[in-house]
């Protein structure tokens, strides 16, 4: 039963699989830089190493915006956030794994009676803005870089060709593992409070904790959609959405990475903290938003002809509308599933912890223990009010 | 990674060889029309002989290079554009190749007051052609220098143009050549003329490639 849960997560992997990966080896596949099945093998290796290793920065913020606690919710939500993936790109409106999975995750807030916690709510909607933008200054900066250096050193077309090739397959590899650090948080995340896996030890050699368990299963999943069915999105992405250079998409597959990695490392978070500066918050981002707002970085750069600036409206109206479709679904779905399959989608739990509720509970707590406070004033309540009258 | 390295130094070797072929071409060709001009006819039998080496040498050369290009899918996005620019390039040096033979062939009678006008053609119609070798070679090493060459090969096909027709309007008005003979003659002018003409197309297709590769 608890892998049937399961599979929802799986599936929302999958479909994570076959559509970001083209956003990290698409244009490399498509302009034939990088064979389709190298890419595949690299991606697919490198999202699992990334989901295992760094996947926990970004599902502790998700986990605090709300901690789905029955794992039949945890299937709705990530069933809904699915479905509303699958939905939307039928219907062909842009939309975002990790907007999916945080509208699905108010939905059971909503439904369960939970509180959603507005600190990481802000936090989360704020870097879905940033990202583009930040994708995109740093496209820029490196492409403007780029530029400069392919500019003036003198080296042979076949060379700069090798080399590109080269940085591709790097980057590819840098990219699969911060998609799969960042975006594993979408797949697994909801799944984080209710899975029921314990540690596991491989030849005493690698431990992995459950939840580790838990993101190698979700990597696992999101390598399958890179196997089984990227190559067509990766047709779309490299041949005729976006038609651009291999120097060109080598920048665009950077920036976007270093923003996934940015918003996925716990290890540069400490890094700025322990120097003084402000943190990053460590969010899932969408890959896509960030391919975007780096190609329009780029266009920028270029003088700004040929941008289509209308897709960034598009994306403004999928902040909006993914969210709320997907935690409208989730609302009824968690219904449906309650009451039609009489299935406990969360377990009740107060807003205090159950030892203060025990406190409170016993009766040797009476109001007369209170006495000792009579008498006593405060600063700004009773005190002042005395002294006033005085 | 490190034998794909060395087969791409092979290829560089091996275009820089093939654009060599086509420039050592344009100079056999040029010493070729001295040659006949001068009735030196063992000497201009070896120059035919060294073009005929050298164009088949460059045949060969373009052969293997397009045929590495698209069995290690090297620069898949520039590889079309490279192709077409060696293909382009070979009209070059077989057209001079051709021109010279027919000089062979045909035995075309040149009058002493015309030797000077053919050389001049001859000349300007190869420095067209080593100018358009020059920015291709710039092409692959040096895209900014591109235009530095481009604008002497479109130079020196006007000049190619203007000197043709100036040999065409002297050899009209001579009186002593009959009909025949000046048309015999114009055909030659036309067919060195032709190297130039074919300069610049190479030259108009590295333009837009130029373009293409900025990135």
């Amino acid at each position: 039963m608890i892998l049937f849960f399961l599979t929802s997560g799986l599936f929302l992997g999958w479909s994570l699989g076959a559509n970001d990966a083209a956003n990290v080896f698409g244009t490399a596949v498509g302009s034939k830089m990088i064979r389709f099945k190298t890419a595949a093998a690299v991606s697919a290796f490198f999202v699992v190493v990334g989901a295992v290793h760094g996947g926990s920065g970004a599902a502790d913020t998700l986990g605090n915006l709300g901690a789905v606690n029955a794992i039949a919710g945890s299937f709705i939500v990530a069933f809904s956030a699915a479905f509303t993936v699958f939905w939307m790109t039928r219907i062909k409106l842009p939309v975002s794994t990790s907007q999916a999975i945080v509208g699905a995750i108010i939905g059971w807030n909503l439904f369960s009676g939970s509180p959603t916690d507005y600190d990481s709510l802000t936090k989360i909607v704020l870097t879905w803005v940033v990202c583009p933008m930040l994708s995109g200054v740093i496209a820029a900066l490196l492409f403007a870089v780029f530029r400069f250096y392919l500019n003036r050193v003198k080296v042979h077309l076949l060379r700069v060709d090798m080399h590109t090739r080269l940085g591709l397959l790097l980057v590819g590899a840098f990219g699969s593992y911060s998609l799969g650090a960042n975006n594993i948080a979408n797949v697994m995340g909801v799944f984080v409070p209710a899975h029921p896996f314990g540690e596991i030890s491989f030849f005493g050699l690698l431990t992995l904790s459950g939840t580790q368990v838990l993101f190698l299963l979700g990597g696992m999943a999101i390598a399958v959609g890179i196997f089984t069915y990227s190559h067509k999105v990766i047709d779309t992405v490299g041949t005729s959405v976006m038609r651009i250079s291999p120097v060109v998409a080598l920048v665009v597959v950077l920036a976007q990475s270093i923003v996934l990695f940015v918003f996925a490392s716990e290890g540069l978070e400490g890094w700025l903290l322990s120097h003084g500066l402000p943190a990053v918050p460590l969010v899932p981002v969408s890959s896509s938003h960030a391919v975007v707002g780096a190609v329009i970085g780029i266009g920028l750069v270029k003088g700004g002809r040929g941008i289509r600036y209308g897709v960034l409206g598009e994306i403004g109206a999928g902040w909006v509308a993914t969210p709320v479709v997907a935690g409208v679904i989730t609302f009824v779905a968690l219904f449906f599933l309650q009451n039609v399959f009489d299935q406990k989608v969360y377990e009740p739990r107060g807003l205090a912890s159950e030892p203060v509720v025990e406190q409170l509970m016993s009766p040797r707590e009476t109001t007369s223990e209170m006495s000792v406070l009579n008498g006593r004033v405060s600063d700004g309540g009773e005190d002042s009010r005395a002294r006033a009258s005085s | 990674m490190a034998i794909l390295f060395r087969s791409t130094k092979a290829l560089e070797g091996q275009i820089d060889d093939y654009l060599d072929a086509v420039s050592q071409g344009m100079i056999v060709f040029v010493e070729g029309i001295k040659d006949y001009l001068a009735g030196d006819q063992a000497r201009f039998g070896e120059r035919i002989k060294n073009i005929g080496v050298l164009e088949s040498r460059a045949d060969n050369l373009r052969r293997d290079i397009e045929n590495s290009l698209y069995s290690q899918s090297l620069i898949p996005e520039h590889r079309g554009d490279v192709l077409g620019l060696l293909e382009s390039m070979d009209d070059v040096i077989d057209t001079a190749k051709e021109t010279l033979q027919q000089f062979s062939v045909e035995n075309p009678y040149i009058p002493e007051g015309l030797n000077g006008d053919f050389l001049e053609l001859a000349r300007v119609a190869t420095q067209a052609a080593e100018t358009v070798v020059a920015a291709t070679r710039a092409f692959f090493r040096d895209l900014n220098a591109v235009k530095d060459h481009l604008h002497k090969t479109y130079f020196f096909e006007k000049e190619a143009d203007k000197t043709g027709d100036r040999l065409k309007r002297k050899v009209f008005q001579m009186e002593a050549l009959d009909l025949a003979q000046k048309i015999h003659l114009r055909y030659f002018a036309l067919h060195i003329d032709n190297i130039a003409d074919e300069a610049e197309a190479v030259a108009d297709r590295l333009a837009i490639y130029s373009i293409k590769r900025t990135i």
